[in-house]
Order: C-alpha cells, then structure tokens, then sequence
C-alpha cells in the first residue's frame, strides 16, 4: 500500500524507530544539549562523553516521528571513537545527501546513514532527519542553548 | 445518510479532481483552510475581467461597479450572520487581524494595569498571543478557564474566574485543535450578567453552523474567509455598533478619514474607520460569492451532513486499536484530532499523503491544548460538506495499514 515511500521508510529506519540505539540518559556527559523541531514537536536530548577530542560516548533521550528517531540513533552509533573534526565532516556530507541536489551520494563516506537519503525528496521531512545533526554541532562547538530547527 | 447532494456539491470544485501521488485527493484538511467553488473563482476571474478598479474613489464607472460589488460583499455578510446593520462588518485580512484589532483599539482604551482579560485553554495562538501583548503593554492580566478532559470548558470554572476585574471575555466558538463547541450562550449571559463585553473567535465555527450575532448577543465575533470557501486575505470583524463607534481607529490612511489637515484628522464614519488602505477587493467579492453558494446550499442542510460524517468517523475510529481520540466533547464540529501508540503524527501525515490523504500533523497553533493532553502533537482530519463516507473509509484504511507497517 506504500509502496512510494520504500525511499523514505526503508526496514532500518522502522528498525531503529522501534528500538533505539544508546536510548540512555548519561550521568557523567560533558556535553548535553537540548534539540528542538517547534513545526513537529520534535524534541531531544543529546548526550556526548568526550576524551580530548574524541567522542567517546553518544546517546539521547527524547521523542519524535521515525526519521528523527532513526536519524538520531544511528547518529549516536557513527559518531562514537570519531574526532571533533571527523563528526563535523560527516555533518556537511550528512547535509549534502539529505538536501543537496546532487545526484551522486558518496555511500563510503556516509555509510549507514544512507538510509535517510530519501528525505531529500520530501522536503516537510528533511528536518526531522537533521535536527540530530545540528544538535551534536551545537554540542561539539559546546554551545548550551537549545537548538531549534527554525 | 441524508438527501444531501454531495456529487452535486463535489463537482462545484474544481481541485477534488486533481490526482495527488497518482491517486484521487482525498482532502481533509479543512480546519486549516478549505477548497473553493467554482462560483468563487470565477467571481474572481469576473471581477478583474469586467468590472476592477479602486472603490470609494472615482466617479468613473468601473470604480462605481467595483464599489458596488465590494459593498454588495458586505451586505451579503451582515444578512449571513444576521448583524443589524452593514456599519458592524468591517473587512480585516482575516480573523488575527480582527482580534488585533480589537486588542489595539478596545483593549488599550478600556483596559487598564490590573484588569484582567478572560480566555479559555483551548483558544488557538491568535486568541492568546494578542492579549499577551495587550497585557504587557498595560500591565493586565491574562486568565485561563481550564478544560476537561473531554476538551470541554469547565463552566463553573470559568464562572469564578469572572471577577470584577474582567473586562473583556475572549472565547473561541469552536475549538481547531479538539473540535469542541462551546456553550457561548452561556457564557456571554454569564459575562453580561456581570456587564462584560465577549468577543467570540468564530473561525472555525463559521463555515459548520448557522450563525445569528443577534441571537448570540455576543460584542464582537470574528472569521476568516478562507475557511468558508473563500479566497484568503479577506476576513471579519463584527461588533455591535455603540461598541465600534466608541473605538479609536486601528490604522491610519486613507478611506478612514473624512478630513485631513496638516493640524488634525477627522476619521470616516463606520464601517470604514478601520478600514484604511485598498482593501482585497476581489477577496471580498469572492466572498460574496462564497457566501451566495452557501445560502443556496442551507447551513442547516450542511450542519446535519457534516454531523453525520462526524459520528461515522468517530465511530469507525472507535474501531481501530492503539487509536485515542483527542477532544469528545459532547457538542463537537466536524474535527477528528487523534494519535496512535508510538506513531508520530508526521509519520502518518506523510504515511497518509502517499495515499493521496491530505491531513494536519502538528500542533495545530495551539500549544497549550497539546501540553494539556501530553502529546507533542496530534493528527487531525477535518471535515468539510463535500466529504464522504467512502473518503472516510479510505483514511480508516489508511490509518489501520500504517499501523501495520509500523508494526
């Protein structure tokens, strides 16, 4: 009955939707920011224990529709053991497959993530999948205010 | 179901034949705005073709069949919601302008540090916000009647919130976000008991009921075209004469004024002391239009269909599990506001559109009402008189899949 939104709602995105990887509140963070989608209601917590400049630790809390959840819980898994700068990288290639309009998605580079190349086509969407993104950015540069997507 | 000529109806509008995803619209999404009739858009059309120029200007002929079209409008609205006389309809953009309107004109002439302005829980942001700036300007005070869970109004709360210090009561007639209807025959004998004005916000009300200003008694009642077949842009500000006549002015311009010196203004008389500036002329014959159409039809008529489309729907939803309502008041328009366990709402807002199912997802401007039941944010179906059962039918099938693919 759905068949049009295989590109959207692919099987890992159900998946991490219903059970959510690093779905944790983490007591010993040294970053923690707040994200917030005020169009959906979209809102989370984002956790990050780092060791110099590596992210050593994700996890989040929070509630929002199945891409927001997927994009966020797959976000925790990609970025652990990665650096400041290797996340950041991953936020603009991130970007660039969820709204550029370049054809050719680097699948290397963004590995799992691939997944959630279909929101480009729904434009109403793209922000549910990139709301886990601007909140680990607002966490990296250490900024403490909430992030909104608006 | 009734006699109710809903094909007739349905081929009056022109945008029920699109395809949407390659399948047949299935639009409801009516609380936020509804389609337009044919008659409208050619009215529309007409207007520009044959007889456009600026009103209450020239003496030439078009600005005169202009004029008399744009008043005719006015004349249409005052006998659609029975005002007394066409001096009580002002033309605004729509019904946020009116309630800032009536803010900027009669609340910062009769409402003072300390006073306090009455709402209820469910209003939309429009009858919240404006007040909230009233008040910080002035130093008033906001106060909220409390609902049920139901999404009814608590009247004997409201009732003691009614003090000596309220000056204005600002209710909504019916609810965007629960559907509900409130009791505003109640409220207004209550508030006038006690010598204070009510200002009803009617714009979802309108395009679903009768509506008598005079029966209701009610000081100012306020709506938008867009969501009675009309074009958006155009909207109403009723308010009983003795009222608007002891009203500052809103903006200034021109076709507000009758004299103008560099020393002093002297402002027009009403209806057009508030309004200054070209007004949206063909929104306002659309209007019209949109108003003619519906006289055809009978409110009655329409009420009685939409209420049977209500109780189908509700009823079929009944049946679906992990399905909760979210508004069962007992008086309730055609409003369908729901959620599913662990579905968010935009899920099945695009999960629906893929099936050609236009619905709200989201908070419905009115944050207060998702906060009150927990939700972040609920799905709603809106109904509109050229819905139908099979349509209807289509979204219970829409919901009971997603819920399936979810898993």
């Amino acid at each position: 009955m759905f068949d049009d939104l295989r590109d959207l709602y692919q099987e890992v995105i159900f998946d991490h939707n219903r059970n959510p990887r690093n779905f944790r509140v983490m007591d010993n963070a040294d970053r923690k920011v707040e994200g917030f989608n005020p169009l959906c209601g979209d809102r989370l917590t984002l956790y990050l224990k780092m060791e110099g400049e590596t992210i050593v630790d994700a996890s989040f809390q929070g509630s929002g529709c199945a891409i927001s959840t997927a994009s966020v819980s797959l976000m925790t898994e990609i970025v652990k053991g990665k650096t400041d700068q290797e996340a950041q990288d991953l936020f603009k290639i991130f970007h660039e497959m969820t709204t550029g309009k370049d054809e050719q998605i680097n699948l290397e580079a963004v590995g799992k993530l691939a997944v959630l190349a279909g929101v480009r086509e729904y434009p109403a969407r793209v922000k549910c999948a990139t709301l886990a993104w601007h909140t680990l950015d607002a966490a990296l540069k250490n900024e403490q205010n909430a992030v909104s997507t608006e | 179901m009734t006699n109710f000529p809903v094909e007739k109806i349905r081929a009056d509008f022109p945008i029920l034949a699109e395809k949407i995803r390659n399948k047949p619209l299935i639009y409801l999404d009516n609380a936020a705005t509804c389609q337009k009739p044919k008659v409208v858009i050619d009215s529309i059309v007409h207007l520009y073709s044959h007889d456009y120029a600026n009103v209450h200007r020239g003496v030439h002929t078009l600005s005169v069949r202009s004029t008399d079209k744009f008043e005719g409008a006015r004349t249409k609205v005052k006998e659609f919601i029975n005002a007394s006389n066409e001096k009580e309809i002002i033309f605004v953009k729509g019904a946020t302008e009116a309630i800032n309107l009536i803010a900027q004109t009669y609340g910062k002439a009769n409402i003072k540090a300390g006073d306090e302005i009455l709402i209820t829980a469910m209003e939309h942001h429009s009858n919240i916000v404006p007040w909230q700036m009233l008040c910080e300007q002035t130093g008033a005070v906001l106060k909220v009647a409390p609902i049920n869970l139901q999404g009814e109004l608590i009247f004997a709360e409201f009732e003691k919130l009614l003090s000596d210090k309220t000056r204005l009561v600002a209710v909504v007639h019916m609810s965007n976000a629960l559907g509900t209807i409130n009791p505003v025959k109640k409220i207004i004998a209550s508030a006038h008991s006690k010598n204070i004005p009510v200002l009803l916000d009617g714009a979802q009300a309108i395009p679903h009921m009768k509506i008598d200003v005079q029966d209701l008694d009610c000081d100012f009642y306020v709506f938008s075209g867009h969501k009675l077949y009309a074009p958006a842009g155009v909207g109403i500000l009723y308010g009983k004469r003795a009222l608007l006549e002891a009203m500052p002015p809103y903006q200034g311009g021109g076709d507000m004024i009758r004299k103008v010196t560099f020393a002093e203004t002297e402002y027009n008389a009403l209806p057009y002391k508030f309004e200054a500036g070209t007004p949206s002329i063909a929104d306002v014959v659309g209007l019209g239009a949109a108003i003619d159409y519906l006289n055809e039809i009978g409110m009655d008529a329409l009420a009685a269909y939409e209420a049977e489309l209500l109780a189908y729907a509700t009823e079929q939803a009944k049946h679906i599990k992990g399905l909760r309502i979210i508004g069962e008041a007992a008086e309730k328009g055609a409003i369908l506001s729901f959620v599913l366990d662990k579905i968010h709402p935009h899920d099945i807002g695009t999960m629906l559109d893929s099936l050609g199912i236009a619905i709200r997802a989201g908070h419905h401007c009115a944050m207060p009402v998702m906060v009150f039941y927990q939700v972040p944010a609920t799905a709603r179906a809106s109904f509109a008189m050229y819905n139908t059962k099979q349509e209807i039918d289509s979204l219970m099938e829409g919901i009971r899949s997603l819920i399936e693919v979810f898993g």
